[in-house]
């Protein structure tokens, strides 16, 4: 009995030495020399791999960022949004610009109020499906169908299903405007846009392109495409794409003047405080009235 | 008649529910107004060529077929065209139609409006195939492909049988059973006219047991009649789908269509009753496809019937026509139960793809909820293709379309069987068409490269 466990032992010891000295020589003579910056550079980096950078996870984003930073000097142009990327140029030695945060936007309001179900839907819960399949349970062809595609793809959980708005809805503390979810819509109504000075932004909450008389049925606060915001704009800011406006963040000012003329209420202002002169408002209302 | 065929593995019997199978078919009267859409087959929709103000005639094409997998589209009333506008279809898209307020009914010069039976054929092979592409002629079995495509055989193929489905294994629909009954001698004809235009020698008439007087009928005329030589009738098992394509092919002449090949490899064509007749009309009487049978059914349907329609009519013609839609109504579905599409609008006009138009209360469309696989493999029994589909399933929920195109997710005929079986209530068919629609794409794609 002593004998078998003793050869054993030798055995699989010996074995054991034999083969660790070939794996060391292997892996001596196979050796990948590989720039300890971009280790460095990865612990910085959120680790999420959600792919916003447009590189192949975060290993493939510090790899390129350590051969920017020996090939060029800077490392501009590349941009991880959910990382600060102060911390990046620290490692490498340089300094980089800040640029703007931006957040995802679902540019729609069809909430079970605005836009009341007509028909009901059983069947897989699978945006992409469902919009092959029919237009919607409110009649809008362009509104969030509210099944989920871009949550099931949000690696940092920004996006929730509200179930009394049976829409989905942005966790602004959470996301980091990688632009996952606006790949997994399957009618592109979720947008990257600036988050704005104090989180304050203003756009058109509807991506709808049907006519007005339309839009009017199915939604209460679908875009018409009137144009009175685009005559409202003292920046020019707004264009019109189709029978939809659509405001540029890069023009608008934040001021406002195009939530208070929309009749339809399509505009959305968000995180501002509330405001009090209601009066001008109504005056506003009443000249274009005249 | 030959004793009872069917395809070996897996399939479902549903309720049959054949309502409306002794009600005559009934013509409909024209309506006030029709809206003809143009995309009304499988492929690209077709060119409007009429503008507002103009006069038609029925039979005159208002949209040419646009490429190779399209069909022409004819005006089905005669009048003023009001505009070409967009119409919400069934599924709550808008898609192009056009509007024509009906005057009369002046039909264009040249189509024959009578009654008379047509025998001799005169027209050539390519003439028939021809005639068949401009008169518009598309599967009128619900999946809408253009007939002259299927006509038209590859040079290195030879069509040696006509199989014609008159299976018709969807539940309610008693459109096609009403036409073998009705124009039993048209229809024969039309099979003529097809073994003419594929040079097949032999036809096979493909008919469930649960039409038998059909059968006995179509049995009685071939046998009598020399004209019809080498047309022969073949009963088969009432089990759904028995009219799948694959599925009548390998139940008739035991032949079996290859994983990604057409049915042409296996030396069938296979065309539907409605389509046969249809074809019937266009080359005999050069009559385009202006009207169809609908069967306008549902188990609380006071009167549930058989109307030949004229394309474009709305369905809420159709449904006040059989008394209203019933109390409690929460599906209306165009087509049948197993195969067609529920709707989301209820006003919508007939097409060439509608054959009917069933209707259900709260109390037969349950709603359900679906629970969790219960790995009891009822799917896989079920499936009359062989396939996995609780596999697929999972596969496609969870997006991994390289291993779906392994499991043959492509050869699924989307019949539904595993659906209707499933305990748990998963929504099999929708997740399996989802995983078909990107994994085609991705195989595209891969072509294209």
């Amino acid at each position: 009995m002593d004998d078998i466990l003793l050869y054993s032992l030798i055995v699989l010891g010996v074995l054991g030495g034999i083969l660790a000295v070939i794996l060391y020589i292997v892996a001596q003579k196979f050796k990948v020399e590989e720039n300890p910056l971009i280790d460095e550079v990865e612990a910085t980096l959120s680790g999420a791999n959600c792919g916003g950078c447009g590189f192949a996870g975060c290993r493939a984003f510090a790899e390129a960022c350590v051969k920017s930073a020996h090939d060029k000097n800077n490392i501009n142009g590349l941009f991880c949004t959910s990382s600060d990327m102060t911390k990046v140029a620290a490692v490498l030695g340089l300094t980089v610009e800040v640029a703007d945060p931006t957040i995802a936007v679902v540019r729609c309001n069809g909430t079970c109020e605005n836009a009341p179900k007509k028909t009901h839907y059983e069947g897989a819960d699978i945006c992409a499906f469902a919009h092959t399949l029919f237009a919607g349970t409110n009649g809008c062809p362009n509104s969030c169908l509210g099944l989920g595609d871009c949550v099931k793809k949000c690696v940092f959980g920004a996006i929730h299903i509200d179930k009394e708005k049976g829409i989905a809805v942005i966790d602004e503390d959470k996301c980091v405007g990688c632009g996952t979810c606006t790949k997994a819509c399957p009618r592109g109504i979720i947008e990257i846009r600036p988050k704005g000075k104090n989180n304050r932004r203003v756009y058109v909450d509807c991506v709808n392109t049907e006519k007005g008389a339309i839009t009017m049925k199915n939604c209460k606060v679908g875009c018409i495409g009137c144009q009175k915001c685009l005559k409202e704009c003292p920046f020019e800011a707004i264009e019109m794409r189709g029978t939809l406006a659509y405001i540029n963040a890069d023009k608008c000012k934040s001021c406002r003047k195009c939530v208070d003329v929309c009749p339809r209420g399509s505009i959305a202002a968000v995180n501002f405080p509330p405001r009090k002169p209601k009066v001008e408002v109504e005056s506003v209302n009443n000249e274009s009235k005249e | 008649m030959n004793p009872k065929k069917t395809f070996p593995i897996g399939g479902v019997h549903p309720e049959e529910n054949k309502l409306s199978s002794d009600k005559p078919i009934i013509t409909f009267p024209i309506p006030k107004q029709v809206i003809i859409p143009l995309g009304q087959c499988l492929g690209a929709p077709a060119d409007a060529i009429v503008k507002k103000g103009d006069e038609v005639k029925v039979g005159q094409i208002i949209g040419t077929a646009k490429g190779f997998i399209s069909a022409n589209v004819h005006s089905s009333v005669s009048g003023k065209v009001t505009k070409v506008d967009e119409i919400m279809d069934h599924t709550g898209y808008r898609k192009l139609a056009v509007f024509i307020d009906v005057e009369g009914d002046e039909w264009l010069e040249g189509i024959d409006t009578s009654d008379t039976l047509v025998k001799e054929i005169t027209l050539s092979r390519e003439e028939i195939i021809n005639r068949v592409k401009d008169h518009g002629i598309v599967g009128l079995g619900g999946a809408t492909f253009p007939t002259s495509v299927k006509l038209t055989i590859p040079k290195d193929k030879n069509a040696e049988f006509v199989l014609i489905n008159a299976a018709e294994c969807e539940p309610y629909l008693t459109c096609d059973n009403r036409l073998l009954l009705e124009k039993q001698n048209e229809f024969l004809v039309g099979v003529k006219i097809l073994m003419k235009a594929v040079d097949a020698p032999k036809a096979i008439i493909g008919i469930e047991a649960n039409k038998k007087k059909a059968a006995k009928q179509l049995h009685k005329i071939i046998k009598e009649d020399k004209y019809f030589k080498g047309i022969k009738v073949q009963l088969l098992q009432t089990k759904y789908p028995q009219g799948g394509e694959k599925q009548l092919i390998k139940a008739c002449t035991g032949r079996e269509v290859p994983s990604g090949k057409l049915p042409i490899e296996t030396g069938c064509v296979v065309v539907n009753v409605a389509s046969t007749y249809a074809i019937y009309e266009a080359v005999q009487k050069n009559k385009p496809l202006i009207s169809r049978v609908v069967t306008v059914t549902g188990k609380s349907v006071k009167n549930p019937s058989n109307f030949m329609v004229r394309i474009g009519t709305s369905s809420t013609e159709l449904i006040e026509a059989v008394g209203g839609l019933p109390e409690n109504t929460t599906n209306i579905i165009n087509g049948g139960p197993m195969m067609g599409k529920s709707v989301s609008v209820s006003e919508f006009p007939v097409i060439k793809g509608t054959s009917g138009i069933l209707m259900m209360t709260d109390k037969e469309a349950q709603p359900r909820q679906a629970g969790n696989c219960l790995r009891c493999g009822k799917c896989v029994n079920v499936c009359p293709m062989g396939l996995e589909p609780y596999l697929l399933c999972r596969m496609a929920k969870n997006n991994m379309f390289e291993e779906t195109e392994a499991n043959y997710i492509m050869d699924c005929i989307e019949c539904g069987s595993c659906e209707f079986t499933c305990p748990a209530n998963i929504p099999l068919l929708d997740y399996i068409r989802y995983g078909k629609n990107k994994t085609g794409q991705l195989i595209r794609s891969r072509n294209q490269k």
